[in-house]
């Protein structure tokens, strides 16, 4: 089965917590995912190997990257009518704040749904939603051009 | 221009060791990674293609690096904002490359370009620009 029939497949069934078992990198650095109304939302557990900076000790900046990156792409599969897998076309940061030994928490806004190319937003907390560690935003390729 | 003594440590995070990042060369301002291909960090299973954020990892850590050898200290930093461009996915399999380079320092702010690749550097897998924020406390690694 492709990647989108089975990611179609879980959609139907509401099976949010199955599609982290198919991003691989996703269990690697401990995203969970649970349903808010209708939608699907990440949040990433501490773990002692995220760590970028002992001493304080603070994820690493890459983590918080790839979990907001792959919390926008989850958020996408959940919200639009899947024909290929969304692919990452730019992603750009902001850090706000350290990310401390805790658990992480992720919000996604889709800015602008075209038929080749959506924006989406991404904000990343932890103990307090007013005090976000991350921004983010990035472009993901739905559909391509055919060529000339 | 050798190699900052303490350059190694930053494959010593235990993040880095988790996606055992390998430092495998550096210059008075650059310093170029190594982010193996591993099973943990696929994105799409199908493809076998790494997932962008392993890749955003090796990007920030190698941008790090650049960042200390152009100190040439090991002073902490702190990522402000990075932006990558994805410009198209790694082979297969392949493992992927990173080289940075601080092209700008003032006291407080560190400016970086980095480009990732798997065989050749005129032919990248992604591309980025970051500034970090400059330290004076020492990166803590013994």
């Amino acid at each position: 089965m492709q990647l989108v029939e089975k990611l179609n497949d879980i959609k139907l069934r509401h099976d949010y917590e199955a599609i982290v078992e198919l991003i691989p990198y996703a269990k690697t650095i401990g995203v969970e995912t649970s349903m808010i109304g209708e939608s699907i939302v990440s949040s990433l557990r501490f773990m002692e190997s995220n760590i970028g900076n002992p001493a304080i000790p603070a994820l690493h900046g890459g983590v918080i990257a790839g979990f907001m990156e792959n919390a926008a792409l989850l958020h996408l599969i959940w919200e639009i009518e899947l024909v290929n897998i969304p692919k990452i076309i730019d992603f750009s940061i902001d850090y706000l704040r350290p990310g401390q030994a805790s658990t992480t928490y992720s919000k996604c806004d889709i800015i602008r749904l075209g038929s080749r190319v959506a924006l989406c937003n991404v904000t990343a907390w932890q103990e307090d939603i007013n005090k976000p560690i991350a921004q983010a935003r990035g472009h993901f390729l739905l559909s391509e051009n055919k060529p000339i | 221009m050798s190699i900052n003594p303490y350059l190694e440590k930053i494959s010593q995070t235990p993040h880095a060791k988790k996606l055992k990042l390998k430092l495998l060369s550096a210059d008075k301002t650059t310093a170029t990674l190594l982010l193996p291909f591993s099973k943990e960090i696929i994105g799409d299973s199908v493809n076998n293609y790494i997932h962008g954020g392993a890749v955003t990892t090796a990007i920030d850590t190698a941008c790090g690096a650049a960042i200390f050898q152009a100190q040439n200290n090991l002073r902490a930093l702190a990522t402000l904002d990075l932006r990558v461009d994805h410009v198209r996915p790694a082979a297969s399999g392949a493992d992927v490359n990173v080289h940075a380079d601080c092209y700008h320092l003032t006291h407080t702010i560190a400016f970086v370009r980095a480009t990732a690749y798997t065989d050749d550097i005129s032919s990248p897998i992604a591309t980025a620009v970051g500034t970090f924020m400059r330290s004076n406390k020492q990166f803590p690694i013994n």
